[in-house]
């Protein structure tokens, strides 16, 4: 399992990278989320402009085994969506940390204190590994 | 609860399978090193092998046993050769389906039947409750083992093991005491996946040897290991009800298109009284093609406009098609192929269109 250090990370097992002033985050998921999905063949992503409040469903991965929804760490407004997963879904197995799904622009003041950082997630998954 | 295992158990945990709790047992979903796609693949372009030893086998023997199957199954037993097995149902007395299995006939007054596992203590009670005359019914699912070899190089794979003439000579054929390495198995070629394969029974006790043994053998031929997970896409892509989805006590032989297996000339059978009035159902089981991105699930509302038409009884992504399919139960007016309905998935609408079940067959 691969932890990149320079992200945050949260229970749901998402990747959040934040910009350096914290206005900006890109949201994915991690290695231990997609080997649990397993092959991945689906994604239902957001539309550009959509707000969502901290702990809304944001997007939906769907694998052959399973579906499973994706909730907003934080509180902002969706800025990009990559579009490349409409096509090549795959690349959430083959690259996580690599592949985002969202790009957010925080609210102002977004409080990002209960994002836990590479260590504390991984404790976390080595108790439910 | 705690689950059960089966003779492989120790055989999957060191190939990496990732087991999880199926029918009371503790089963591989897939194995390390293959998604469930490719094990999924692997049978459809070469072999699999599975472990589907927490299937039951009831044994019904005795002089009488042959009229009992005729009056407790749907099926017609009378014109069955010695080697020969067939798919039947059993009905309760509303004509709803209580299982789906296949039959084996060993000799004029032996036959055995290879039964869902979840169904397995219901059919036995059911056989026992309603065999008549000289007929004793058991339940031999504890002793005996059973593997799935499935795929287009199953019989080349098979052939490095046992002699040629060993092997059924057709489809839903067996052959017994099949010395294969140290152990002796028995063989018919059956499955569940829409592909050329073979069952293998054998004792607990030696059925570790038959499986390294395939999978030695099977190496140089594309054998894998495969789990649940690609034994669903599989039986979903081949059109195969499933128990518990396509079938149930709810829901009768007509309506999952399974009329086939129900011979309506015979004197009489459980069910078929009830069945009398059913011969014309209101709904029938169609496969959906999902045309849009996603996929569906099963129990899942299906609509024309605004109206709902049915529901989803099965539902997956298809690796050898590439899209998301399923299977439901149509009202009859909206279960013309072609057709296309919505789909209800988590309150989006999916569009689908109506198609045959049968969305894989052998070697299209």
């Amino acid at each position: 399992m691969v932890y990149a250090t320079n992200l945050y990370y949260t229970e749901e097992h998402e990747w959040i990278a934040l910009n350096e002033d914290q206005t900006i985050a890109k949201i994915g998921i991690t290695d231990f989320a997609q080997e649990q999905l397993g092959d991945v063949v689906y994604i239902g992503l957001p539309e550009v402009d959509d707000k969502f409040s901290k702990g809304e469903s944001i997007a939906e991965v769907e694998s052959v085994k399973s579906v499973s929804d994706i909730f907003s760490p934080l509180p902002g407004k969706i800025m990009k969506v990559n579009d490349v997963l409409e096509e090549q879904p795959e690349l959430l197995n083959n690259a996580p940390f690599e592949t985002w799904l969202v790009e957010v622009e925080l609210e102002d003041g977004a409080d990002v204190s209960h994002l836990l950082t590479a260590d504390a997630y991984q404790t976390l998954v080595e108790q439910e590994g | 609860m705690k689950e059960k295992t089966t003779a492989l158990y120790e055989e999957h945990l060191a190939l990496g399978g990732k087991m999880v709790p199926f029918a009371e047992y503790l089963l591989p979903i897939n194995y390390q090193g293959t998604t469930l796609v490719q094990e999924h693949l692997a049978v459809r372009e070469q072999a699999g092998l599975f472990d589907v030893s927490h299937m039951g086998t009831l044994d019904i023997s005795g002089e009488d046993a042959l009229d009992n199957l005729n009056y407790l199954l749907t099926n017609d037993f009378s014109n069955m050769t010695i080697g020969q097995v067939r798919y039947s149902l059993m009905l309760n007395n509303q004509g709803g389906i209580l299982d789906d299995f296949v039959v084996f006939k060993w000799s004029e007054t032996h036959y055995q039947i290879i039964v869902n596992a979840a169904n397995r203590l219901k059919d036995y009670k059911w056989l026992k409750e309603n065999a008549f005359g000289n007929c004793k019914v058991k339940d031999l699912s504890e002793g005996t083992a059973i593997l799935a070899l499935q795929g287009p190089n199953s019989t080349a794979i098979l052939e490095k093991l046992v002699e040629k003439k060993m092997l059924p000579t057709g489809y839903y054929r067996f052959i017994a005491d099949v010395p294969l390495e140290e152990a002796t198995v028995t063989i018919s070629q059956t499955g569940y996946t829409g592909e050329m394969g073979y069952e293998l029974y054998c004792e607990p006790e030696e059925v570790v040897t038959v499986w390294r043994a395939l999978l030695e053998q099977g190496k140089d031929l594309g054998l894998v290991p495969c789990g649940l997970g690609a034994r669903d896409t599989l039986r979903l892509e081949a059109g195969m009800p499933l128990y518990g989805h396509e079938l149930s006590e709810e829901i009768t032989p007509f309506e999952a298109g399974l009329k086939f297996a129900v011979k309506m000339t015979k004197p009489d059978f459980i069910g078929k009284g009830a069945l009398e009035s059913k011969l014309d159902p209101h709904r029938l089981r169609r496969g959906l093609k999902v045309l849009g991105k996603g996929l569906i699930r099963e129990d899942m509302a299906v609509h024309a406009a605004d109206m709902e038409v049915g529901y989803t009884t099965s539902g997956t992504f298809s690796p050898s098609l590439g899209y998301g399919i399923g299977m439901a139960l149509l009202n009859r007016d909206y279960a013309k192929i072609g057709t296309e309905l919505i789909v209800n998935v988590r309150g989006r609408h999916l569009p689908v269109e109506v198609v045959s079940a049968t969305f894989y067959k052998q070697g299209k």
